[in-house]
């Protein structure tokens, strides 16, 4: 991780100093353990408030959405891939963006975390050699990573950046034995009305922030849906309708388009799994058009451009 | 304990369209309780939330005169949900008022004042009901000298027509109405913008205090007329708009700065916005 | 003012106590956090937490709540005209409430109970609320209440002040209602060492907690000095504007009004409502006053850090709780941001 920091920092020194860029985007360090902030260096010199470890979950690619001057963004393969769509959506051209790829070891759950500390509070926090040690009052543990790592990143297969300018790193290697689905499968054996249970206690603790919508890159419409007052499609309380209808249709908004980065699930202040509504569509936008967002320049997403060989089972 | 979020109910008794482009309708309303009606006591600069069950609250400036007894009326411009669907209202619908809300124009100060008014479009409401309040026979003599310039686009979209002709009449008040433009060749009035108006017809600053509502345009353009002419920012006072929904300075949307534009507000002086945040 | 001691293993039964004579509500573990909730179960009540998730604000000023119902129905005279709806101001006691929150509800009196204008259901949701505190002895690393006047152990807004010395709660009365509270239960003998120990314990927890900032330093400083300051460019650069601080905030009261229909019956709504959305001040006409994000971002700090302060002479509107550092997605730090306006910032020209 110290390796990648200084990587980072060198490489927005400069293309800061060269001109090349106006400005870069990265993380600084967190004012908490377990927090980083995303972060806008404008110049060589605050280029050394640049920082990685693995607390960078939030999607960077959230930050360059219609930005018109020349960006640097420091980027995970996830967020690469929002990159990707981004590019393809026209939120931002291809030529004002230079990526800075970040192959990606996952990022930590500090809700796993915080679990294993059960109530004691964390002051410090190290990664070293796939190994977390936390230190805190009257407390120290020494974690294995892989062991707490966000739901997403654990099976994550495209870490490594889809798209990019100049590598931090060596490319990692991509884990290949995970199952992706097994959530979706797990929800979709459920009966209808245990299936519905689920969900509604899914969703019972939402207070609509829209942390989650406003963590995501994809979700980036002028007026979104659910701010639209003439017609209000949706109401603004608390009523387990209107906070399912909110999920439900941002879920949809985002089929064929999500790339599982975990913003949402991660920036939720009410720790809910935003993320088993998201991965339902991607595994059915993967298994009737093949399509996954965000891995290529060249391919139109699957839900925005009609093939002649489109599944059409649904007209009965 | 009374509750401040309640409206009262009224009934629509007459809906008059304004303006040529429709966009603005005056509604006389009558309380339903006549306690209500005497728990409604109010000043020019004053505003009301008008309520219609289903669709909402819309903060509107009352454009009646606190001495005409009987009704209060509004003039609203359609813009949103609530607006749109008062304008399709009938005489005889129950809706609700919540008010008087907000301070008013500082009638105590301007007495023994002269007083020009300087509004524009459909920002005329709360100058209005200020002119009747001050041409009312009981309240004429307080005051002095009372200018009035006011502008719309074209003739069309001028508000309370038949009263503007009336108070041209009369010799207590000073009336320059003016439009943009007009192809009307029986157009008996001034043409051009407000600003331009004002510098023309220069109304005395000596001993006069300014009240100003209209677009924001008008009003950038029309300030350094003021100063030109010697009125000071505490002889400056103008009427401001928000966002709002309670009304009553609790929900917390329409600050500006320190200051809760439905309470603290609408009126201020530009002395005194001169102090606050450039946010509105 | 009276205090009485209750062994641990007592509480549960005083609990019980109350709840036949009181609503009672408490934290309540939910699986992954405590929230306060009424309490069903006397054994539900846990104290040993640090604090809740969303403050306990809900209970006074809820989320959604219907402040009037009306019918459409044509046949109905009634129809158009709102109408009150009955509600529960039975006497309750509010058990375990943390100092720094119960503050947030002296700080939000001043904005829903003023000399001429009060709002109804606040009013009358306080009166009929006894208050019933925990003293913080373990502060954690993201509170910061004795850099904003308040105190792990402050009293402000309590009726009664609990501290956990150990085997027991002493129980310190602070109001008359808090003494009518007490003046129920039969207490427990008092441990001789128990005035010692609440020293001891008050001053560790002051000490863990230190100064975060001098409020003076910003508060101070001239309003539009503050608001044109540099600084806000760079605070509001990784806020992504969703209303999670304001939220879990205990101070942040903004809230929107809204009617809801179904068939011919509907409601008039009042739901909590944030600064960090841009429809918050969208005028109909398309004209938005605070429609960039930096305008949001410097409207709720200044809101709680200048404009409160300047209008109310209140202090600040932060009661250093630490919920919106904990919760805020991309780590914006109200500490921070304090420092920003005390010190100023090296910001980008």
């Amino acid at each position: 991780m110290q390796a990648y920091t200084q990587k980072i920092r060198e490489a927005a020194r400069r293309l800061l100093s060269e001109k090349k860029v106006d400005v870069v985007i990265g993380f600084r360090k967190g004012t908490i353990p377990f927090m980083n902030e995303p972060f806008l260096a404008r110049n060589a010199e605050q280029a050394a408030q640049l920082y990685w470890d693995g607390n960078c979950g939030i999607n960077l690619a959230n930050y360059v959405t219609k930005r018109t001057d020349r960006v640097a963004v420091v980027a995970k393969g996830c967020d690469t891939r929002n990159l990707v769509t981004h590019i393809l959506e026209n939120q931002i051209p291809r030529e004002n963006l230079y990526i800075l790829g970040v192959p990606c070891k996952g990022m930590l759950d500090k809700r796993r975390i915080a679990a294993e500390l059960n109530g004691r509070e964390a002051n410090d926090v190290e990664e070293s050699d796939g190994k977390v040690l936390v230190k805190g009052r009257g407390v120290e543990l020494t974690l294995d990573r892989g062991e707490y790592l966000q739901d997403n990143c654990s099976i994550c297969i495209h870490r490594n950046p889809v798209l990019y300018d100049e590598l931090v790193g060596e490319l990692v290697e991509e884990q290949t034995n995970v199952d992706r689905y097994a959530d979706v499968r797990r929800v979709e054996a459920m009966d209808p009305g245990e299936r519905w249970q689920y969900f509604e206690d899914l969703i019972s603790t939402c207070v609509r922030c829209y942390a989650c919508r406003n963590a995501c890159p994809a979700c980036y419409c002028p007026t979104c849906f659910v701010d639209e007052s003439r017609p209000q499609w949706v109401g603004k309380t608390i009523d387990p309708t209107d906070t399912r209808t909110f999920h439900f249709l941002r879920a949809y908004h985002l089929a064929g388009r999500c790339t599982d980065c975990g913003s949402c699930e991660r920036a939720c202040p009410m720790g809910i799994k935003v993320r088993q509504f998201t991965k339902k569509l991607e595994k059915d936008v993967k298994e009737l058009f093949g399509y996954e967002a965000g891995l290529s320049l060249d391919q139109r997403p699957a839900l925005d451009a009609f093939q002649p060989d489109d599944p059409q089972a649904f007209i009965k | 304990m009374h509750n401040p979020y309640l409206p009262y109910p009224v009934r629509i008794e007459s809906v008059v369209t304004e303006s040529e482009d429709r966009n603005q309708k005056t509604f006389k309303l009558v309380f339903l309780n006549p306690e209500d009606e005497a728990r409604f006591r109010y000043m020019p600069g004053q505003f009301a939330e008008l309520s219609v069950a289903g669709q909402g609250e819309i903060p509107i400036g009352i454009a009646s005169s606190p001495t005409e007894k009987g009704f209060i009326m509004f003039t609203v411009n359609k813009v949103g949900k609530v607006s749109s669907h008062l304008h399709n209202m009938q005489e005889g619908d129950i809706m609700g008022v919540r008010g008087p809300l907000g301070n008013w124009y500082p009638w105590d100060t301007l007495e023994g004042k002269n007083v020009v008014i300087i509004g524009g479009g459909f920002a005329f409401t709360t100058l209005r009901s200020s002119i009747v309040y001050m041409l009312d026979p009981e309240n004429r003599s307080k005051y002095g000298n009372i200018d009035v310039v006011y502008g719309a686009r074209m003739p069309g979209l001028l508000l309370y027509k038949e009263e503007l002709a009336a108070w041209e009449q009369r010799d207590d008040i000073n009336m320059h109405i003016t439009v943009d433009g007009t192809t009307d060749p029986n157009w008996k009035y001034n043409v051009g913008f407000v600003p331009t108006v004002t510098k023309e017809k220069a109304p005395s600053a000596d001993n006069a205090y300014a009240i100003i509502c209209g677009p924001p345009i008008m009003i950038k353009f029309t300030l350094p007329v003021l100063t030109e002419l010697g009125f000071p920012p505490d002889r400056i006072i103008s009427s401001l708009e928000m966002r709002m929904k309670c009304g009553i300075g609790i929900c917390g949307r329409c600050n500006i700065g320190t200051e809760y534009v439905c309470k603290d507000g609408p009126v201020f002086t530009l002395e005194k916005l001169a102090t606050l945040p450039n946010e509105y | 003012m009276s205090e009485i001691y209750i062994a641990r293993e007592k509480l549960p039964g005083i609990v019980e106590q109350w709840m036949g004579r009181y609503r009672l509500f408490g934290p309540v573990f939910q699986g992954q956090y405590h929230e306060f909730e009424q309490v069903k179960q006397p054994g539900a009540v846990d104290l040993d937490f640090v604090n809740t998730k969303l403050s306990p604000k809900g209970l006074f000023h809820p989320q959604a709540e219907k402040m009037f119902e009306f019918t459409l129905d044509k046949q109905n005279p009634e129809a158009g005209i709102l109408k009150e709806i009955p509600r529960d101001y039975s006497e309750r006691v509010i058990l375990g409430i943390r100092p720094c929150d119960a503050r947030a509800f002296v700080l939000d009196d001043v904005n829903f109970n003023t000399n001429d204008i009060k709002d109804p259901w606040w009013v009358r949701r306080r009166e009929c609320s006894t208050l019933v505190g925990l003293a913080c002895n373990d502060p954690c690393s993201t509170c910061f209440c004795t850099s904003v006047g308040g105190g792990p152990f402050d009293t402000a807004g309590l009726d009664v002040l609990l501290v956990d010395v150990g085997d027991g709660f002493v129980a310190q009365a602070v109001t008359p209602k808090g003494e009518d509270l007490l003046a129920g239960i039969q207490g427990d003998p008092m441990p001789g060492e128990a005035p010692q120990k609440i020293e001891d314990l008050k001053k560790a927890a002051e000490a863990s907690l230190g100064k975060a900032f001098q409020v003076e330093s910003f508060t101070q400083k001239n309003m539009l000095d503050l608001f044109s300051d540099p600084l806000w460019e760079e605070v509001q650069f990784s806020c992504i504007n969703c209303g999670t601080c304001t939220f879990v905030c205990p101070t942040c009261w903004c809230f929107d009004i809204q009617d809801e229909v179904s068939e011919d019956k509907g409601a008039r709504m009042r739901l909590w409502d944030a600064c960090m959305f841009p429809l918050f001040t969208y005028h109909g006409s398309g004209h938005n006053p605070r429609g960039q994000k930096l305008q949001r971002v410097r409207q709720r700090f200044m809101h709680k850090l200048k404009y409160y302060p300047d209008k109310y002479g209140n202090g600040v509107a932060c009661v250093g709780c630490g919920r919106c550092v904990k919760a805020c997605p991309v780590n914006i730090d109200i500490r921070q941001v304090a420092r920003l306006m005390s010190d100023g910032c090296v910001c980008p020209a």
